[in-house]
């Protein structure tokens, strides 16, 4: 399976923020990603999809240096990513996880300050004698948390312990998490999992404040509904590999798309265009009602 | 206890129960008045009608608290106001009752063994066990009180800082009282009435009304905590005894605050730390004026700490940068390996093969007292009429050291690299997923740590007078470990508590010195099982050990907010 040319139709909204060119992980003798090629730009919200198993998560480790891939490269605004996770971060990617990785013993301010690590340059020096540069690091990184927090309308918890956080929230606190890391670049892996409809929408809503700060934003998400509302541009992962690429319209609408989803319909069905929409969001409802 | 007595028993019986558990209190405090022991061997006089000799004086105290506890709710809810729900009278006079009896059983069976035979106990002790196993017997028959309230009553900033002065004067009397104590059945024995006094004050709400009180006034309890520990010396009537074994415990609380920076703040488990001590002895030795001392330079104590401190974390960067890669298991067994080799190391500079350092087993002997700005730490000094002899010189000396690495572990406690520790902690992979340097920060707490044991080795050189290689084996690292756990991972008070009772115990103790290891292993499989967050818990340690508990998360959030807990950089840490 080759992997679809993206060509310059559509929009361009910014520079090229991602380049992941050849991305190929393997383990032993198994091809979890094999020869990904994705370009996320500035200011864009770029969906992956795909069956469970395909690599998305997978691809994930590769780009944010949690796995080191077998071969390819990834640049970010044009440098190189290393392969490391902390350095990443710096350059201006962070995440979440599948399955909320919060420290659970911190609360919910506390968990943003943890972002604000990288962005921050007090030593244990300035730490030990309470140095200027401590106390104004500390003032600022408190503002500026409360701040994300009420972005990500979490205000009132700022003082809970993230563990005692309904799970919606959590998802919220992960994602106030990450934008504490200062990114440009947000990776968002299934946000909604587990969400009920409204979290859903609440979720859509956030992601959309989010971009309208000026990042970009790539997603990992099974609900159909939710990431062809969201997206400007879907790739499509199947076993390992890109399998369509381009606007959210073109990949619901692919035949190899709902393949890859439910199985190649039998033969009696005549025309696979009407039947295309249903099946393909019907993967989504289920996860949400999950 | 719930299962025993179904609660209607317990409410219809309340009023017989009462009666009954006061005579029981009244029966204890009447058998001070009565002989306990046929003889003055055992624990001290006892032996006369109306005649109390000095400790059975203090066999009344408990029962005069199980007394009060059960009468005063008597006045009735109306007259007691706000007081009514915010003491648990019932729950604490239970576990008064039960303090009282077991100190009375230690004193008997102390008496019993010490006089060869039960028949030497006499008429008052019989009296205060009856009177006890009655108290015991009425309290299970009390309905259960509710959760103290106490620390949620309003009460005024002045009667606050009171409590907390209160406090430290009864903490400077005890130490000084249990140190007083010479003999094993004795000291046992305050042990046990000691423990029962803490636990009723815990039960009854007092302390957490206190420990209210000490958030509020973090800075009053810091001073006053200092100005008692400052004051100690001074109670012992230039004794040097006493105050040997005290600036002993500060040198090994010193090593395990260090310590408790690497396991109690970053969850890394270091099996050699006693080889950092080491370091710092051995390398205060070499500079030492000793006619021992191998190395021909000899800078002021100032600046030989600091030596030590850098050689020590010289050593910790060398362990720790090609190790603290792996982790857990595999760093638990590297730096076991790596405090023998300083020991064999230690061992074998004598000069055979390579150059001789530490003069092999003999070590370096003749160690010379500090004289810092011109005070003499060796000499007997004469303040406000009370000598100060040479140990309690040191235990000034170490105090200063200990609040120096108190304020080093707060705010390193409660900063930024405060909260990456915590991360690391909690979800290392994460924690780098999120920008945190964890391999650096491993780096500096097990380099941070090393210093501040290497500070406290370089005095222990000079109170000591001598440094052998024979001093830093493998059992003093499993004690220090022992103190953090036993005390509390990640406090401060706890750690000091947990060295306290490990270096004071075999002190005292001295009878069951050959069952020590037996003692403390045992000690260690009970408080793993039953309280694994140790004797002083960090909340967020807490949390960590009790991962399933939906209410203690609830309750310990509160907790941490009214206490602020990790927050407020206005507040937090110690200001120099």
């Amino acid at each position: 399976m080759t992997q679809v040319a993206t060509g310059g139709h559509h929009v361009d909204s910014g520079t090229l923020l991602l380049q992941a060119s050849n991305v190929t992980m393997r383990f032993g003798g198994l091809t979890a990603v094999n020869d990904v090629s994705l370009n996320v730009h500035a200011g864009e919200i770029f969906g992956l999809i795909g069956p469970n198993g395909a690599g998305k998560t997978t691809f994930f480790n590769c780009l944010t240096g949690l796995y080191k891939p077998t071969s390819g490269e990834v640049r970010f605004a044009g440098e190189v990513l290393p392969p490391q996770p902390r350095l990443v971060v710096r350059a201006g990617m962070a995440r979440t996880f599948q399955n909320i990785r919060l420290f659970h013993n911190m609360t919910a301010i506390e968990n943003v300050m943890v972002g604000m690590y990288s962005r921050t340059k007090t030593n244990a020096i300035d730490a030990i004698f309470r140095l200027p540069r401590h106390r104004r690091e500390e003032l600022a990184s408190t503002e500026r948390a409360r701040e994300l927090l009420e972005f990500v309308r979490l205000v009132g918890a700022s003082d809970m312990l993230s563990r005692n956080l309904p799970y919606g929230d959590q998802r919220r606190l992960e994602i106030a998490r990450a934008l504490a890391t200062d990114p440009k670049l947000l990776l968002l892996d299934e946000p909604t999992a587990g969400m009920n409809p409204q979290e859903t929408r609440q979720a859509e809503e956030l992601i959309f404040k989010i971009r309208d700060l000026g990042l970009a934003v790539l997603v990992i998400e099974h609900d159909m509904r939710f990431i062809f509302n969201l997206c400007d541009r879907v790739a499509c992962l199947v076993r390992g590999a890109v399998l369509v690429e381009g606007p959210g319209s073109v990949v619901q609408n692919d035949p190899r798309v709902i393949e890859a989803y439910i199985g190649s319909p039998p033969e009696e069905l005549p025309e696979p265009g009407p039947a295309a929409e249903k099946p393909a969001a019907n993967p989504g409802e289920g996860n949400a009602d999950a | 206890m719930r299962a025993i007595i179904p609660d209607e028993t317990k409410v219809r019986f309340r009023y017989p129960a009462r009666a009954v558990g006061m005579l029981g209190a009244v029966l204890m405090i009447a058998s001070i008045f009565m002989p306990w022991a046929y003889g003055h061997e055992a624990l001290d006089d006892m032996g006369f009608y109306g005649a109390p000799s000095p400790l059975q004086v203090f066999f009344v105290i408990l029962p005069v608290i199980v007394l009060l506890l059960l009468a005063v709710p008597l006045l009735g809810k109306a007259r007691l106001g706000k007081f009514a729900r915010a003491l648990a009278w019932n729950t604490s006079a239970k576990t008064a009752s039960i303090a009282a009896t077991a100190t009375v059983a230690v004193a008997l069976i102390d008496i019993a063994i010490e006089l060869e035979g039960l028949v030497n106990i006499e008429v008052g002790g019989w009296v205060a066990l009856v009177g006890g196993i009655l108290a015991i017997a009425a309290t299970l028959f009390l309905p259960d009180s509710p959760e103290p309230t106490l620390d949620r009553l309003k009460s005024p900033n002045w009667l606050q800082i009171l409590g907390i002065v209160v406090l430290m004067g009864m903490l400077l009397f005890t130490a000084a009282f249990a140190l007083s104590l010479d003999k094993a059945g004795q000291f046992l024995m305050f042990a046990a009435f000691l423990v029962g006094v803490v636990l009723v004050l815990r039960q009854v709400g007092i302390f957490a009304w206190l420990g209210l009180a000490a958030a509020n006034n973090n800075r009053v309890l810091v001073l006053s905590a200092f100005i008692v520990a400052f004051a100690f010396p001074f109670t012992q009537n230039g004794s040097d005894a006493n105050m040997s074994i005290a600036s002993q415990v500060l040198i090994f609380a010193a090593a395990a605050l260090g310590l408790n920076i690497v396991v109690g703040l970053v969850g890394l488990l270091d099996l050699g730390y006693i080889a950092f001590l080491g370091a710092g002895a051995f390398t205060a030795a070499v500079l030492s004026d000793s006619a021992f001392a191998t190395v021909n330079f000899k800078p002021p104590f100032i600046i030989t700490v600091l030596i030590a401190g850098v050689v020590s974390s010289l050593l910790g960067l060398l362990i720790g940068a090609p190790t603290l890669r792996v982790s857990g298991d595999y760093l638990a067994i590297v730096t076991l390996a790596f405090g023998e080799i300083f020991r064999i190391t230690m061992n074998n500079l004598d000069g055979t093969d390579g150059p001789n350092l530490t003069n092999g087993p003999n070590g370096i002997p003749g160690i010379p007292d500090l004289n810092i700005f011109g005070y003499d730490l060796g000499a007997v000094h004469e303040i406000f009429g009370i000598e100060i002899g040479r140990f309690a010189n040191y235990y000034w000396l170490m105090l200063i050291v200990i609040a120096v690495i108190i304020v080093v572990f707060m705010n390193l406690n409660y900063s930024r690299i405060g909260r990456g520790w915590v991360a690391i902690r909690e979800d290392e992979l994460a924690a780098e997923a999120m920008g945190v340097n964890a391999f650096a920060l491993k780096l500096l707490a097990f380099a941070g740590g090393a210093f501040l044991a290497g500070i406290a080795g370089a005095v222990k050189a000079h109170m000591d007078t001598s440094v052998t290689p024979d001093q830093y084996v493998f059992l003093e690292s499993a004690f220090l470990l022992a103190a953090v756990v036993l005390g509390g991972m990640g406090t401060v008070m706890g750690v000091l508590i947990g060295a306290t009772i490990l270096k004071l115990l075999p002190e005292k103790l001295r009878f069951f010195s050959d069952y020590r290891l037996l003692v403390f292993g045992l000690l260690m499989v009970f408080m793993m099982r039953f309280r694994p967050e140790g004797i002083i818990a960090d909340e967020r340690r807490q949390l960590e050990f009790h991962a399933e508990d939906e209410e203690l998360a609830e309750e310990l959030e509160e907790e941490m907010i009214t206490h602020h807990a990790h927050l407020n950089p206005e507040r937090k840490g110690f200001d120099l």
